[in-house]
């Protein structure tokens, strides 16, 4: 037994001692990342090992950054619904709705199952054509943009259910994401043009930045796969800011968190908006979505019931009425807005 | 703070937290555990070598490899047939492995047709050299004489496979994986066909003769030169000539493709192969990716085509059969799907095994019947597949991506760290890197110190 | 048969439509014999399509069990190969093809079975990607070619199998019966199109009225569901692919009416992806499409080698897969096993 060569050996077994090993390992990390950052896997090497500058958080803040020309204004509508309706054969998933995202904000889009929330995100990011009505972003109308263009064009999405590329490191997922800012293609990388060079390099250097950011530096070379269930979902959030957007749409990023993972997401999405990124936030949980949103706009049957900030829609007896049923037990514990 | 502290690591009370999704115990195949095979020792051990320690070791390499033919190694050589002709055929096969795996194995994309362009390649050198056909381009004197019409034509072989490629690609790569793999093989039949029946350009079922091939070396005793297919019976035959020249192009070959494997070309193959839509939504263009591969994968056969027109300075339809691309298939998936060096493994394989066996009588001591078991070539590579994709789906050489040119640096460190561990355990890794992490810097000392703690740690977790 | 049109303008590929129209309804006749056979092999491919979302890649290699299985039988009723057709009398013929095609029935049916079980299954266990399991079919469909050509040789003395066609057993001489719109309608024909016709329709109704092919449908609408709602789906799997190989059985003995010399090794290939694109052509997974698919493929390719020439045959079966797939890839019915019956 003693000389099972452990990690070789069978996965799960090994599994628990695992955990346990990791949990204390793990402690100075849990500041700094997120807790209990190392309980599934080894974490192999660190980015600020290679990269010894990014331990200075406000050095990746810098990198980071959304630096990109927005024509918009800062406190205008950088994205905006007009009377876009979604219809599949007879069911009318999106009714006549009209709402904005003004940039710098962090915008809630919430609404019980079924309320048209996600259709409403797959019509801005290109996955369905608005059967009516027009998505304009940026001052331009998203007609007929396929969706590879309207990521170039800066909306960046996450998944509900996660879609990493699993057989890709962290890194190489991030990479994957500044590639849609990449000019050089197959000409130049096959002749390793020095343009194409110099994309790479950055692509990295500022892919490793991001990693930081999100807090899963320490998981660079893990495969995607390896990488804890919270893991997995900051590496999609870093994933789409490396495509640099001026846009970021998350699809219920706390999907399956405890309170104490929620509240170091809200710190990130906060993190993420200081930073200079305009946020939709698709949550189904109110106290996440009261503590962190700027506006909130609340679906319901594929229509609007309600708009404003957080305070006023939260006591709009229509969105009470609409939210009557759904579980709300998370509501007592804490304040809606936790300091970092 | 969610996490257990040691003092509840009896193993009884674990985390709220939902586990991330690892395969149950046991059922990992060791080769998709991190960095379990001896492929991964090898690697680390590469990876850790400086860039000229790696010329160092890989310069003898190629060199040795390039003269297996010669050294004639008594357990390596064929009896049946010339080890020069079939390092040759090797040398062909090798380059169509790296074509397909550009396709199948990088792109996921599955051509059941390669063996069409492997076939337009051929042909297009055939119409345009051989005597027989109506557009025969060569000419007595200058570049398109006979000493040079091999070449001179090359890049339009590779140009005309490329297109057709593109012709292929364009209509069909929207199609879903499983469609396109049934209309790359009705296009690789389709290929054949046209072969056989538009006799009045290709021959037809006759084929066409003497197609052109470098005339270089010509002496006394080789009026054609060295390439020529009466260069037989000498320890530098024609099969050995041609070997080293296709040795040429699969390592230019191998040096562009791994270019384009290392950059945004090659994560986006792979990004495709993973989850298509996710790609495409991350701003993937991933259509026109997928007919880069095409194309790409294409223009590599019609060069290894080529090669082959050139060597046997005949072409025929029935050399193109549908079959050779489930073979060509073959060699890829036994190599190892996505691992440029697997794939040539798995054509050497495909293209040694049965001439291994031909000729011989008796193997080890055991009387053998060669010929009847190289006969069965095809029997058994139905087989090796059918049990290969239960028990090893990634090959005999597992893929492990290197989709980064210069996160080198990161992964090198990454490795590092592994090759500390003391029984290379992944746990153990985690000991060393977590403090090293957490400091910033420092992974010696203390590091070490900690790996050691933390295995007895793990020991006694485990009992 | 009409090879090179003399009108054509381009010598490589003869192009003539007068001939078409002079032959049209004997060519359309015989076109829906092949395509009887093909749209009995394409129910497979679309069942099994339907049910596990795979490409059997191997099907064809099931029919090409199956002429061999019904040959077999006939050698074992006492036939032999000769150059004269076996007269035995309206009624026995019958009842001699009849066992034939059982016997193509069972050998087929069996075979699928036993590849699903050996090939397919361990797959599934494992959650293998589509690629696996298409690369695992292309495995099979080696390996039962290979079978052919040199074990079966070998296992039956030099009587069944190795490197030439079966010499043909000739239980039915065509004659012509009647004329239709001035095309011979020969007794192989009509035994072909019956069948065929006999066979559809019951497959149909065993899809879509009974209880096993509910569960087929249900499998293919929604595995997860239907497997909540009881319904086994290793048992529906095992159905689908005997259903398939039954009928490539039965196809197998009504094609080596039509082709008698047509048992090789290497017979089952191009039939096979013949047969897929006609399942595709009706759309992937559609029962009725398939069958639909079959009969048009039949009797375009019969046109096409007319217009082109019979060396064409095969280019315009593919080709015309290639523009389907492009400009209608559901089909012409549309995918999907569970809303065959609509």
């Amino acid at each position: 037994m003693s000389n099972d060569p452990g990690g070789m050996g069978a996965g799960g077994d090994v599994g628990d001692a695992h955990l346990s090993l990791s949990a204390d390992a793990g402690e100075p990390m849990a500041e700094k990342y997120l807790p209990g950052a190392g309980l599934a896997e080894p974490v192999m090497v660190d980015v600020t090992e290679v990269r010894p500058e990014l331990a200075d958080s406000a050095l990746v803040d810098a990198i980071v950054a959304a630096d990109r020309t927005v024509r918009t204004e800062v406190g205008e509508p950088l994205l905006r619904m007009e009377d876009v309706s979604v219809v599949f054969g007879g069911l009318t998933a999106l009714d006549s709705v009209s709402f904005d995202i003004r940039r710098g904000e962090i915008l809630g889009l919430i609404g019980p199952n079924g309320a048209g929330k996600t259709t409403a995100f797959n019509a801005m990011t290109g996955v369905y054509r608005p059967t009516k009505g027009l998505v304009r972003f940026d001052g331009q109308v998203l007609g007929k943009a396929k969706r590879n263009q309207i990521t170039r064009l800066g909306i960046a999405r996450t998944f509900q259910n996660i879609r990493l590329f699993n057989e890709m490191t962290a890194l190489e997922n991030v990479v994957v994401g500044t590639d849609a800012r990449h000019r050089t293609s197959v000409p130049g990388a096959l002749l390793r043009t020095r343009r194409h060079r110099q994309e790479e390099r950055d692509a990295i250097d500022r892919s490793m930045a991001i990693l930081e950011f999100v807090g899963v530096g320490a998981r660079a070379t893990e495969k995607a796969r390896n990488l804890s269930y919270g893991e997995q979902r900051r590496l999609e959030i870093a994933r789409a800011l490396a495509t640099e957007p001026k846009l970021l749409c998350l699809d219920e990023p706390a999907a399956g968190f405890n309170p104490a993972e929620k509240e170091a997401l809200m710190d990130l999405i906060r993190h993420i908006r200081d930073d200079g990124y305009t946020v939709l936030l698709i949550e189904h949980d109110m106290r996440l979505v009261r503590g962190v949103t700027d506006r909130i706009v609340v679906l319901e049957f594929g229509k609007v019931i309600a708009e404003g900030t957080p305070e006023d829609v939260t006591s709009d007896p229509k969105v009470i009425a609409a939210y009557l049923g759904v579980p709300d037990e998370e509501l007592p514990e804490g304040d809606a807005d936790a300091p970092a | 703070m969610s996490t257990s502290t040691p003092a509840e690591n009896d193993g009884t009370t674990q985390p709220v937290r939902p586990r991330p999704e690892l395969p149950p115990a046991g059922q990992t195949p060791v080769a998709q555990r991190p960095h379990g095979g001896l492929g991964d020792r090898f690697r680390l051990w590469w990876d850790a070598l400086a860039r000229p320690a790696q010329w160092g070791v890989g310069v003898p390499f190629i060199l040795f490899v390039a003269l297996l033919p010669i050294l004639n190694i008594p357990v390596l050589t064929t009896v049946g047939t010339n080890f020069g002709a079939v390092m040759a055929q090797f040398g062909m096969y090798a380059l169509i492995a790296i074509g397909l795996n550009v396709v199948v194995g990088q792109a996921g994309l599955l051509d059941l047709g390669y063996v069409g362009f492997y076939a337009i390649g051929a042909y297009t050198l055939a119409i345009l050299t051989s005597p027989d056909s109506p557009w025969n381009v060569t000419q007595p004197e200058g570049w398109l004489s006979d000493d040079w019409a091999w070449l001179a034509i090359l890049p339009v072989a590779v140009a005309i496979t490329a297109m057709s490629g593109l012709v292929l690609g364009s209509p069909t790569l929207r199609l879903r994986g499983d469609y396109l793999a049934i209309v790359t093989l009705g296009f690789g039949e389709i290929v054949r066909l046209l072969a056989d029946n538009l006799d009045e350009i290709t021959g037809g079922g006759q084929g066409l003769k003497s197609v052109a091939y470098p005339r270089l070396g010509v002496t006394e005793e080789l009026p054609n030169g060295v390439f020529s297919a009466g260069n037989v019976g000498t320890t530098l035959n024609s099969g050995v000539w041609w070997f080293w020249l296709s040795l040429v192009f699969i390592i230019i070959s191998l040096m562009l493709v791994g270019n384009l494997e290392r950059s945004r070309v090659g994560r986006a193959w792979v990004a495709i192969r993973e989850d298509e839509d996710a790609a495409e939504i991350m701003g993937v263009p991933t259509f026109r990716f997928k007919l880069w591969a095409f194309v790409i994968g294409a223009s590599i056969g019609g060069v290894s085509g080529a090669i082959y027109a050139g060597q046997v300075q005949f072409v025929i339809p029935t050399n193109f059969n549908i079959i050779n691309s489930v073979l060509f298939l073959c060699a890829v998936v036994l190599g190892g799907q996505g691992n440029k060096l697997g794939v040539i493994l798995g054509a050497f394989i495909i293209v040694y095994l049965p001439n291994f066996f031909l000729g011989r009588t008796s193997l080890f001591g055991i009387p053998i019947d060669g010929n009847e078991i190289a006969n069965y070539k095809y029997l058994f590579f139905g087989v090796a597949l059918m049990v290969l994709m239960i028990f090893r789906p990634q090959g005999l050489i597992p893929v492990r991506q290197k989709l980064l040119t210069y996160g080198r640096e990161l992964y090198v460190a990454a490795r590092r760290t592994l090759a500390k561990m003391p029984d290379g355990g992944p746990q153990a890794a985690y000991a060393t890197a977590a403090p090293a992490s957490g400091t910033g810097s420092g992974t010696d000392g203390p590091a070490g110190n900690g790996a050691g703690e933390r295995d007895e740690t793990t020991d006694g977790g485990n009992r | 048969m009409l090879v090179h049109g003399v009108l054509a303008a381009d010598p490589l590929i003869g192009f003539d439509l007068a001939a078409l129209g002079r032959n049209f309804w004997a060519l359309t006749v015989d076109g829906l014999t092949y395509g009887a056979v093909y749209a009995l092999v394409a129910v497979g491919y679309t069942l099994v399509y339907g049910v596990l979302r795979l490409i059997n890649f191997a099907h064809s290699e099931i029919f090409m069990l199956g002429m061999f299985g019904q040959y077999a039988t006939l050698l074992a009723l006492g036939f032999y190969p000769s150059g004269d057709a076996f007269d035995k009398g309206i009624l026995l013929t019958v009842l001699y093809l009849g066992i034939a095609m059982i016997g193509g029935m069972v050998v087929a049916g069996g075979a699928a079975v036993g590849l699903e079980r050996v090939a397919y299954r361990p797959l599934r266990k494992r959650g293998a990607p589509s690629l696996v399991f298409l690369i695992t079919a292309i495995g099979a469909s080696f390996v039962i070619q290979e079978f052919v050509h040199f074990v079966l040789p070998a296992l039956t003395g030099g009587e069944l199998g190795g490197v030439n066609a079966e010499q043909p057993i000739r239980l039915v001489e065509p004659e012509v019966q009647f004329t239709l719109f001035g095309a011979n309608v020969t007794n192989v024909t009509l035994i072909i199109i019956f069948s065929a016709l006999i066979l559809a329709l019951a497959t149909d109704m065993f899809i879509n009225r009974t209880k096993f092919g509910r569960g087929i449908r249900a499998v293919a609408q929604d595995p997860v569901t239907a497997t909540l709602m009881g319904v086994s789906r290793e048992r529906i799997i095992m159905l689908t692919f005997l259903i398939g190989g039954v009928l490539a059985g039965a196809a197998a003995l009504l094609y080596t009416l039509r082709v008698p010399n047509g048992i090789i090794y290497s017979g089952g290939f191009i039939l096979g992806i013949k047969a897929f694109s006609a399942a595709v052509l009706g759309g992937i997974g559609n029962l009725r499409g398939a069958l639909l698919g079959g009969l048009l493929l039949g009797v375009m390719e019969n046109y096409g080698q007319v217009v082109f020439g019979t060396e064409w045959r095969d280019v315009v079966a593919f080709v015309l897969l290639i523009v389907v797939l492009m400009f209608r890839p559901t089909g012409i019915l549309g995918e999907s096993l569970g809303r065959a019956r609509a």
